[in-house]
């Protein structure tokens, strides 16, 4: 087998018994980069030096029999959206080209913490708006399984590394969906923990009320350690839970025999691509097989989560953008008379027409005379949202549906449709609004080879279960064992 | 005489620094006069990524100053954002209280012409300060200063139940006297950590729908507040009369030239898009923190005031300078556990202590006073005994300030204690008639308006150490009176 396609928890086999060691672990992440990446365009930048050192440390505490995780010194890649010390970050904009961050992100420190190497830094939609990648200022990433398409966003990078075997892993971070779409357009595992679960101190906001960090892998054991080291109190993340983690991997091979999957209706709609729907019908059907029992439920209110999404997520996008404003960091419009113009200079160039156009939507709606009609009645139907959840999962256990409507579309087919572009999320959305976990497994491939994804979502700091039911699927169906052929 | 036809109608808007070590929402020291941007730290520079986290001494300093101003303590608070752009507001928004504060709804009492007046407080919330820009005219740059972003506030909001500049006056006075008491604000007007936006309305009297009002924004002294809120009454009454219409504006006071300048009409007012913070779950405070915050509660100005008259028999102008302060009002009361003529106590602190106060020019405070109130007891028991004269006791008290020695050592050591000793006296009051003799018998022909010369000669024979009722009493015998 290449080194390259093992997955996380094989490779931390292999250096704990001392057959390979993270150096030569890391090297062959950066020869694969090195290798595909002129194609893939997964990465924005890569820290050599400091994956190699990280790497050499890790040995060194191996070779001392005293690993810091279970992981220590497995090379990892990083969305942009992460603040690194001293090493660039910059959202995929503009507007922070060349800004050096005085601090880690609370994940990232984690990480480092857990002696994982950071290979580097992975593109992105900029400022995590968009669902193709193809919004990042610096170009768009390309699905390793067609290079023609898109790998999904906005964390598309994260996703198309981890499928082209360029690390072992990545964090994503998911406010509609950034997660779970794009790894179901590339075959691979992402979760989207339960708000609150895992700090966002450190990632750059969209939109503060639906964001969370989620691991990115090739298998869902590698989803479960990977969280295993980011579900903690992070006492400078006030929405962080004090909810105490469980061991994800004690139960992950418990099997789904008498649980109780919903299938919601709403989420089988006319649009969706006729071989994604046959690819999940067929994965319910394996659940029956299992043993799990499929209940019909309805969410009600589905069909408005997409508008209440992109109110509420736009509103906080406005205001967190705001401080991009040329004065502390980041890009300034040198030439600027006066102050006004600064601002609006800056911003006019740094911020690409994604970005602009959700700050005009999301200013719009907290404006005067339009809160109560927009904001405030998107809030409510927030509760309503949440309430459809919460009554359904009185029913059964979880809920499965597809992630995406369609398998990954051609780069470009959709970047002049914005409405088009924010179907994408239909399915993933409404699981940030109730601040439920998601997660997004392979479930199957279409003729022409594209990779089908599969959405379980769950209660509360419920990611065990969903993580043991996504296993039993790949267990018995596995498909996250195939790899893109580069 | 127009002014008389309209009654003015003014509200306040306080905001005062709490006085916290650390700011709202990160560690930063709030100490004031550091470097520029040297109280910063990513947080409160809105570095990308940085997330709020509450300082939880501001919601005590709040339930604080709320329970001592009557207010409902809401046990449920929700954080809002208010989003502008300004160089100095580095989030581009300023995290505060919007339609649900932590207090609602009480009251101050003021005094005025007409008697006390109960001035109705809307409501208190907690807020964050934003920075300073400095703007330098010789370099043609404006530069950022962030130690104040992120300073916790308490923006205290009256009703318009203030019905002169005056009144506005005293109310402020008032309040920041609570303040003060409460420890939760320095009071210090200059540096900017409490101040107001006084809000000024006329109405012609008998009518009971307000005027249309002027902000006058961020005014630094009281003397300014009066003169800006008088400019801005006769403003109003002076459009008005002459057929013209106030425009809803946000005005400045200019200090050179005593008067109000238009800063922002509403036309242009901002459109603050508040709407509830993301990054902070609602404040929800315990029962248990409200009813220790209550237990704590020092007593108010006022209640010490009206106590200090009738518990010790002074008069309200005495009370009320004592109260002042609340060191200076506790020291009193320590002192008269020592010395029980109240009222010459009280005396000796308008008097001497004010005196040497005021000398050492901010340099000794009643809280670093060098003597105890036992020591100052003793003082003024000798003075009384006519162990030591009141113009001896003023040099010792002088010396017990600078040096914290015992009354009785520099009594002792500079030898000041009064002769009270008859015989000495009388000894001494022989030899000054005898060497003057002729004066003796001008006064005893009725040139009485000399006496005070035989007392100054006794005095100065005796270094100032003789009793003078004794010093009186035997001169007036010797001289036959």
């Amino acid at each position: 087998m290449v080194l390259t396609e093992l997955s996380m928890l094989e490779l931390a086999a292999k250096l704990s018994s001392g057959e390979i060691t993270s150096l030569e672990a890391t090297r062959a992440c950066l020869a694969r980069i090195a290798q595909v990446d002129g194609q893939v365009k997964a990465f924005l930048r890569l820290d050599e030096k400091g994956a190699l050192a990280a790497a050499e440390a890790s040995d060194a505490r191996r070779k001392a029999g005293n690993p810091a995780s279970p992981l220590d010194g497995v090379p990892i890649g990083l969305k942009d959206i992460f603040l690194t010390e001293g090493r660039e970050t910059t959202c995929a904009s503009r507007i922070l080209q060349g800004f050096i961050p005085p601090y880690d992100a609370t994940v990232v420190r984690l990480l480092r913490e857990a002696g994982l190497p950071i290979v580097g830094k992975l593109n992105m939609d900029e400022f995590a708006m968009g669902s193709s990648t193809e919004g990042s200022a610096f170009g768009p990433t390309h699905n390793p399984w067609d290079l023609e398409r898109t790998p999904g966003g906005s964390s598309g990078g994260s996703a198309a590394a981890v499928a082209a075997c360029e690390v072992f892993g990545a964090l994503g971070t998911d406010t509609g969906g950034s997660i779970r779409q794009p790894a179901a357009l590339t075959n691979t595992v992402g979760l989207k923990p339960t708000y609150g679960r895992v700090s966002r101190y450190g990632v750059i906001a969209y939109a503060s009320s639906l964001d969370q960090v989620g691991p990115m892998t090739r298998t869902v054991a590698d989803t479960a350690a990977l969280l295993q080291i980011l579900a903690r109190h992070d006492p400078l993340d006030s929405t962080s839970a004090k909810v105490e983690a469980p061991d994800y991997r004690e139960d992950l091979e418990g099997g789904v025999r008498g649980l109780r999957l919903g299938v919601p209706r709403e989420y089988f709609t006319d649009g969706m691509d006729p071989e994604v729907e046959q690819a999940v019908r067929e994965a319910l059907k394996a659940y029956e097989h299992m043993g799990a029992t499929l209940v019909d439920v309805s969410l009600p209110h589905t069909k408005y989560a997409l508008a209440t999404y992109y109110l509420l997520a736009t509103a906080e996008a406005s205001s967190n953008l705001a401080r991009y404003d040329g004065i502390r960091f980041g890009l300034r419009a040198k030439d600027a008379k006066g102050l006004k113009e600064l601002y609006g200079l800056t911003r006019e160039r740094g911020f690409g027409p994604e970005v602009k156009r959700r700050i005009m939507l999301g200013t719009y709606a907290l404006s005067a005379g339009y809160y109560d009609a927009y904001y405030l009645r998107a809030q409510k139907v927030r509760t309503l949202i949440r309430q459809d959840f919460a009554s359904a999962f009185e029913q059964v256990d979880a809920l499965v549906s597809p992630t995406s409507p369609v398998p990954a579309f051609k780069l470009g087919e959709k970047v002049a449709d914005p409405l088009s572009m924010y179907l994408m999320d239909i399915f993933t959305l409404p699981c940030n609004l109730a601040g439920l976990p998601g997660l997004s497994l392979p479930c199957g491939f279409t003729k022409s080879n594209l990779p089908i994804g599969l959405q379980i979502l769950g209660k509360p700091f419920d990611e065990a279960r969903l993580l043991r039911i996504a296993r039993a699927f790949e267990r018995e169906h596995g498909f996250t064992r195939r790899f893109p052929t580069l | 005489m127009p002014l008389n036809d309209f009654q003015p109608v003014i509200g306040l808007e306080v905001h005062a620094q709490l006085l916290t070590k650390s700011k709202l929402f990160c560690g930063c020291s709030t100490e004031f006069g550091a470097e520029p941007n040297q109280n910063t730290c990513p947080v409160c520079l809105a570095m990308p990524g940085v997330l709020p986290v509450f300082n939880q001494r501001v919601a005590e300093f709040a339930i604080r100053t709320g329970l001592a101003l009557g207010c409902t303590i809401k046990k449920t608070s929700v954080w809002s954002r208010k989003n502008y752009f300004y160089p100095d507001l580095p989030k581009g928004y300023q995290i505060t209280q919007y339609d649900q504060p932590i207090c609602e709804w009480g009251a101050l009492t003021i005094d005025t012409p007409e008697g006390e007046k109960t001035v109705r407080i809307r409501r208190i919330h907690m807020e964050e300060d934003a920075g300073k820009n400095v703007h330098d005219a010789a370099v043609g740059e404006s530069l950022v200063d962030l130690n104040r972003a992120g300073v916790p506030l308490l923006e205290i909001v009256s009703e318009p139940d203030l019905r002169s500049a005056d009144e506005a006056v005293e109310y402020l006075k008032a309040l920041r006297d609570v303040l003060v008491y409460l420890g939760v604000n320095d009071g210090n007007m200059e540096e900017g950590s409490f101040r107001c936006d006084v809000n000024v309305s006329v109405m012609r009297k008998g009518e009971t729908q307000y005027g249309q009002r002027c902000e006058l924004k961020n005014i630094n002294s009281f003397r300014f507040i009066k003169q800006a809120a008088e400019y801005e009454i006769s403003r109003h009454v002076e459009v008005l009369e002459s057929g013209g219409k106030i425009d809803q504006e946000t005005r400045l006071w200019d200090t050179q030239r005593g008067e109000t300048r238009s800063m922002r009409s509403k036309e242009d007012a901002h459109d603050y898009r508040y709407f509830p913070e993301p990054d902070l779950p609602p404040l929800h405070l315990a029962d248990a923190l409200i009813d220790e915050v209550a237990q704590g509660l020092p007593e108010l100005p006022r209640t010490k005031f009206k106590r200090f008259m009738s518990q010790y028999g002074i008069p309200a102008y005495d009370a009320k300078l004592l109260c002042a302060e609340r060191p200076l009002a506790e020291f009193f009361e320590a002192c008269t556990q020592h010395y029980k003529d109240y009222k010459k106590l009280s005396n000796w602190f308008q008097g001497e202590l004010a005196r040497l106060l005021n000398e050492s020019g901010g340099t000794v405070s009643i809280s670093t006073l060098k003597f105890t109130p036992a020591q100052f007891g003793e003082l003024l028991s000798a003075v009384e005994k006519g162990t030591l004269s009141n113009n001896a006791a003023k040099d010792v008290f002088a010396e017990m300030f600078r040096e914290g020695k015992s009354p009785e050592a520099i009594i002792a050591e500079k030898g000041l204690a009064q002769v009270s000793d008859a015989g000495a006296v009388e000894a001494v009051v022989d030899d000054v008639l005898a060497k003057n003799a002729g004066e003796a018998e001008k006064y005893r022909a009725g040139k009485k308006q000399i006496f005070g010369f035989f007392v100054g000669q006794v005095m100065k024979a005796m270094k100032g150490k003789g009793n003078p009722a004794l010093v009186n009493e035997l001169l007036k015998k010797k001289l036959g009176d």
